[in-house]
């Protein structure tokens, strides 16, 4: 029997995968990817909540889980746009050489 | 749990972890893919069809397509050289502590007595009414949003210069 | 009329028959698995014979015979096809990406026949009936795309990754205007489950059924829709990526053997696939064109509605010169889109107007107008439309 629980610490072992992979990679795009599995782990959690919760007529969770998915799929359009300027202008995705504005 | 549920965790989860492991990064995205499949079927299994298909449709036809785009377009094909300063490792305790925080709370918290209501009887038709009486307001600043995130992302892939050719 | 539903229903009780036999707790595995079973046979033999149709239909059209020595009239071609394709040997570069470069035709197949899960055949005969019928089989059309770029990027070729390139944008660039045309009869349904659609259009007035595609916005909407689905599964007039200069057969130039049949597999059913969603869609699904046609079984009429499109896309593909890339993505991204826009405007129109001559005249106008507006504003780069004036070398 699946209850929430299970459910929830699967999200939340994505979310921690995402956050891993977010911080520690160097490549921008990868970074990009690991915060779209911050995302999905977040739609996971609001879909398991509106199954297992009181209202599951009332759609809220549905409806905050689509918009998600909308809102994400546009920073990724606009996130890649801003790798691919990057590309341009400094000849590499790699993060660790973007340091113009350090010091 | 159930052995539906125990086969999709894993596949997601080899997924997810190939994903941010990999060596070479068009393998990353593809296992990526793989992750959003599963993920698509978990939502398949909780009885959120339009959700699931969604899923499909905007992230395994939409975003893997467009990050597999911007990999061919930046070059950044080769491999990766694995990182070995300090940060890898704290980038890893950080998600590590963050992880047994969650699931403290999970566990610490009663959710896990829930029992499952009944199947909701909603289908896509509620879905449409919902989106055009109770959340037209959101719906229409969507709208608006990935009109804006369009034109932007156009702008900002192309540069200007190439506009005054 | 009580003969005329036992034979339209006989591969339902067939099927409640056979899973009789099994023990009760198996019986919806047992009966959804000899409905996949079923399915992946008929649409193979399917694909088999539009595989020889199509090679002799142009080879009519080209003025010469098509395939005639294997089998009388050629029957036995396909099976020909299939043994050369098993036993050639499968070429695999040393610098290809094995594991993406076997999963690629794999990916592609799979998908293929996913699609016809939601696809009623017969009344009553549908996979499945998900709520979301028609959302399911787009979400299951983009996942070609991936497929297509893993085969053109693991087999590591220029060639076959621009091909891939190409291939993938071009499908991107259609799957819109498929999906807003399809958006339209979404529209008047008022639900996504395929069975309900058909079962909307297989009602009669008089002699007349109710078919989608006798109203002006959904002949619209089936020719654009025809048009797009074209152009997702690479058929001429839209094989650039798999014709290019036609030596360098684009993404599947590495894979020779089984693997390049099952990327022909792959994108013959994928036509099959869309024309069978168009057949939901627009054309009524099972219902026979006329009343008074009803006794011919309901799978019957859909199969000659199938091969009706086939035809039409091997006559289309015997005709059409190839259009260039360039030419491709603007006849997608200026002329559908904003068609299938001004279609669902038209078709919102047709479903709040009072039925009479009015909503025909205004709806028929609103189809009509801009298509003859936009087809002549279109020029490419300045240049009008002209006769071409060739100069020879000397």
């Amino acid at each position: 029997m699946t209850t929430l629980s299970h459910y929830l610490l699967l999200s939340a072992l994505i979310f921690a995968v995402g956050m891993a992979g977010a911080l520690t990679r160097r490549n921008a795009i990868l970074v990009l990817v690991g915060i779209e599995l911050m995302l999905n782990a977040a739609n996971l959690n609001l879909i398991a909540f509106w199954r297992y919760g009181p209202h599951p007529e009332a759609l809220t969770g549905v409806m905050f889980a689509v918009f998600s998915i909308t809102v994400a799929a546009a920073e990724a359009a606009v996130g890649l746009g801003l790798i691919l300027a990057l590309h341009r202008h400094m000849q590499t995705t790699d993060l660790d050489k973007v340091t113009g504005m350090k010091g | 749990m159930t052995i539906g549920f125990l086969i999709l965790a894993i596949v997601t989860m080899a997924g997810v972890v190939a994903a941010m492991s990999m060596r070479h990064l068009i393998h990353c995205v593809l296992a990526l893919t793989l992750g959003f499949a599963g993920l698509a079927m978990l939502y398949l299994q909780l009885e959120a069809q339009f959700v699931g298909l969604t899923q499909l449709l905007v992230y395994v036809g939409g975003v893997a397509i467009l990050a597999v785009f911007a990999i061919m377009t930046t070059h950044s094909s080769e491999p990766v050289a694995r990182p070995g300063t300090s940060y890898w490792l704290g980038g890893c305790v950080v998600a590590t502590a963050v992880f047994i925080l969650l699931a403290h709370a999970i566990e610490k918290s009663g959710v896990g007595a829930r029992t499952m209501p009944a199947a909701p009887v909603g289908g896509v038709k509620e879905i449409g009414v919902a989106l055009m009486s109770g959340y037209i307001l959101p719906l229409e600043i969507v709208g608006l949003l990935l009109t804006a995130a369009l034109v932007g992302a156009v702008v900002v892939a192309t540069g200007e210069g190439s506009g005054k050719r | 009329m009580t003969r005329a539903v036992a034979v339209d229903q006989m591969f339902v009780t067939l099927n409640h028959a056979l899973v009789a036999y099994v023990p009760a707790v198996w019986r919806p595995l047992a009966s959804a698995v000899l409905g996949v079973v079923t399915v992946m046979v008929v649409f193979l033999t399917l694909f088999a014979l539009t595989v020889l149709l199509e090679r002799k239909g142009l080879g009519r059209m080209q003025n010469r015979y098509g395939p005639n020595r294997v089998g009388p009239w050629g029957i036995l071609q396909p099976v020909a096809d299939g043994i050369k394709a098993i036993i050639k040997e499968d070429v695999v570069p040393q610098s290809a990406d094995h594991a993406v470069h076997f999963l690629a035709p794999v990916l592609i197949v799979v998908a293929a026949f996913l699609n016809y899960a939601v696809i009623p055949v017969g009344r009553g005969m549908a996979l499945t009936d998900l709520n979301a019928g028609v959302l399911f089989f787009f979400a299951i059309s983009s996942m070609v795309e991936l497929g297509v770029f893993m085969a053109g990027w693991a087999s590591r070729s220029k060639y076959s990754l621009f091909g891939a390139m190409r291939a993938i944008a071009q499908m991107i660039s259609y799957e819109v205007p498929m999906l807003l045309a399809a958006t339209a009869t979404v529209m008047v349904a008022g639900t996504l489950s395929t069975t309900r659609i058909v079962e909307m259009q297989a009602t009669y007035t008089g002699q007349i059924p109710h078919w989608f595609v006798l109203t002006p916005w959904g002949f619209t909407g089936f020719c654009l829709f025809m048009v797009a689905a074209t152009a997702e599964s690479n058929r001429s007039p839209f094989d650039l990526p798999e014709g290019e200069s036609e030596i360098v057969a684009g993404y599947f130039i590495e894979y020779s053997g089984f693997k390049f049949a099952l990327f022909f597999i792959g994108e013959y059913l994928g036509m099959m696939a869309t024309s069978a969603m168009a057949i939901t869609l627009f054309l009524g699904g099972w219902s026979a064109p006329l009343a008074c046609l009803q006794w011919f079984p309901t799978w019957g009429w859909f199969f000659v509605k199938l091969v009706a499109l086939l035809c039409g896309f091997i006559w289309m593909r015997g005709t059409l010169p190839r259009l260039r890339m360039d030419q491709l993505m603007n006849f997608s991204w200026k002329f559908l889109l904003p068609m299938t826009l001004v279609n669902l405007v038209a078709t919102g129109l047709w479903r709040f107007l009072p039925v009479g001559w009015e909503r025909w005249l205004i709806c028929g106008a609103l189809v009509v107008v801009p298509y003859a507006l936009l087809g002549r504003s279109i020029n490419w780069q300045g240049r009008k439309v002209a006769v071409r004036r060739y100069r020879y070398a000397e």
